[in-house]
């Protein structure tokens, strides 16, 4: 396959970016996204220019770090899959595909696609933990978790912290991901004790760096995990909870 | 007093006001749609009702009092309602001061896009409309206490027919998405209320805003005398 690809470049954080234009062309439609950009950054080195940078890590979609926009949609067109587990064969031959950094103030970009996610690290430094004295794994079944309740806990712990629900949400809102964070563990009963102090704080710092939620659901219909915002709303209980016990 | 400072300092805080306010004013802008429906049992009924608006509570308490105290209620609502809408929307333009060259929207609908605007539309309206029916000062030929005639005569004229018409709509809209919003942003939870909130937001959207618009569309084509 040959496409034409428009990609943000920019030097560093504070100098200004624009769209680069490069053909890549022989592209196997079985290739990643990932592995596309492979090719065209060895056709830039080849000539001596600089690779075009972006994040990556696991490529098999479970280390997050991989999100960048394309054509107007975090992680693609295809909903449900993170950057690197996005296959050219969802293309046509002869595309434009246009491809930016995630855009909010609270990542700014490093490099090219390479944006600084550590606000998300804030959120969670902020509680989102249990505080247990360490030492040897308790035996797993003497703690009985009802299944339903174990399976959502994991549904809203398969978050990978991409970023994506913060690089879609028109408001720059870290709802998504921090309303997951809260209920995997809030759901558990290891996280009862500091349920809702954990809510208060996280979601404090949550709002120093990102916007507020509309309810667009944008955010679930491009996670690459496909966590649903009912979260949200689970995450609003239990801040308006926090709130009047306080 | 401290603890609400508190709280609304936080925008899900925010969020949560706006919701009851929402809830508060969608009740009231319902028996307002009910009430109004008595254009269509003539002047007679149009007109005690509107007295009887006046009246109510009394002898116990004054004349207008009533409306009044819900009049306060309805002020404080718009008001809270309103500062937390600008202080939000402030706020999540300065979280994402750069756009994206070319954007899609997989998921938002056209109403949860036009919240903010369609909201402005209305306040504006709702200022027009005071003037024009509750204190007649735009209305040409405006007879105090005479509600029918000021309703029949006034949609006569057809750009201000379009102007309830358009009011209204941007009204449904803005209900579409509040009404079914407004269960997120309380944090209900409840699976059985979460399965109904969508055909309850769009149920109340469109009988509200298909009786609004039917009273100017009725005068303008002579069913309504
Ligand atoms: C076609 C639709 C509508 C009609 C025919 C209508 C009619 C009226 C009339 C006749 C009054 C004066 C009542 C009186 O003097 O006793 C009134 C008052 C009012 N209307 Fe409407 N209305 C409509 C839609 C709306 C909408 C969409 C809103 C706001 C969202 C609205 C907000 C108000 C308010 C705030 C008042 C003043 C209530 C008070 O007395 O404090 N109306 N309306
Ligand atoms: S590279 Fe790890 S999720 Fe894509």
């Amino acid at each position: 396959m040959n496409l034409t690809l428009h990609v943000w470049r920019q030097k560093s954080r504070d100098t200004n970016g624009s769209f680069a234009t490069y053909q890549a062309s022989g592209i196997s439609p079985d290739a990643s996204f990932l592995e596309m950009l492979d090719v065209v950054n060895e056709e830039l080195i080849a000539k001596g220019e600089e690779p075009i940078h972006f994040e990556h890590d696991c490529r098999e979609g479970i280390c997050g770090s991989c999100g960048m926009m394309i054509n107007g949609t975090a992680h693609g067109p295809m909903g449900g899959t993170a950057t690197c587990q996005l296959h050219m064969r969802h293309f046509n031959d002869g595309d434009e595909v246009w491809v930016e950094p995630w855009r909010a103030r609270a990542f700014p970009v490093i490099k090219d696609l390479i944006v600084d996610r550590s606000p998300l690290d804030k959120i969670i430094q902020a509680g989102g933990f249990i505080s247990v004295n360490t030492g040897s794994a308790v035996e797993a079944n003497t703690l009985p978790i009802p299944k339903p309740v174990q399976e959502r806990a994991m549904d809203a712990a398969e978050c990978i912290q991409c970023g994506a629900c913060v690089a879609q949400c028109p408001n720059g809102a870290a709802q998504l991901f921090t309303a997951a964070k809260i209920s995997h563990l809030g759901l558990l009963p290891q996280g009862q004790p500091e349920r809702y102090e954990r809510v208060l704080k996280m979601v404090e710092v949550m709002e120093e760096h990102f916007g507020s939620c509309t309810l667009f659901r944008e955010c679930e219909a491009v996670c690459p995990k496909e966590i649903s915002t009912e979260f949200i709303t689970r995450m609003n209980k239990d801040y308006l909870t926090a709130q009047v016990k306080r | 007093m401290n603890w609400f400072g508190n709280f609304y300092r936080s925008a899900l805080g925010k969020k949560a006001v706006m919701a009851v306010t929402g809830v508060i004013l969608f009740g009231w802008i319902f028996l307002h749609m009910v009430g109004n429906l008595k254009l269509y049992l003539g002047p007679v009924h149009l007109n005690e009702y509107a007295h009887f608006l006046r009246a109510m509570g009394s002898p116990a308490v004054p004349e207008s009092f009533a409306l009044w105290v819900s009049r306060i209620v309805l002020l404080v609502c718009v008001v809270l309602h309103i500062h937390a809408a600008t202080v939000l929307t402030i706020m999540n333009r300065e979280a994402r001061p750069v756009g994206y060259r070319d954007r899609d929207y997989p998921s938002a609908t056209y109403a949860a896009r036009t919240m903010r605007w369609g909201g402005v539309i209305i306040a504006l309206f709702v200022v027009y409309h005071l003037l024009h029916l509750t204190t007649g000062t735009v209305h040409p030929s405006f007879i105090k206490d005479d509600v029918y005639h000021n309703v029949v005569t006034g949609f006569r004229v057809w750009w201000v027919a379009a102007v309830y018409i358009i009011a209204n709509l941007a009204l449904g809209l803005h209900l579409y998405h509040g009404l079914w919003s407004m269960f997120a942003s309380l944090g209900v939870t409840n699976a059985r209320v979460s399965k109904w909130k969508r055909a309850f937001a769009t149920t109340f959207a469109v009988v509200i805003t298909a009786a609004n618009v039917s009273f100017p569309l009725a005068v303008l084509s002579g069913l309504v005398r």
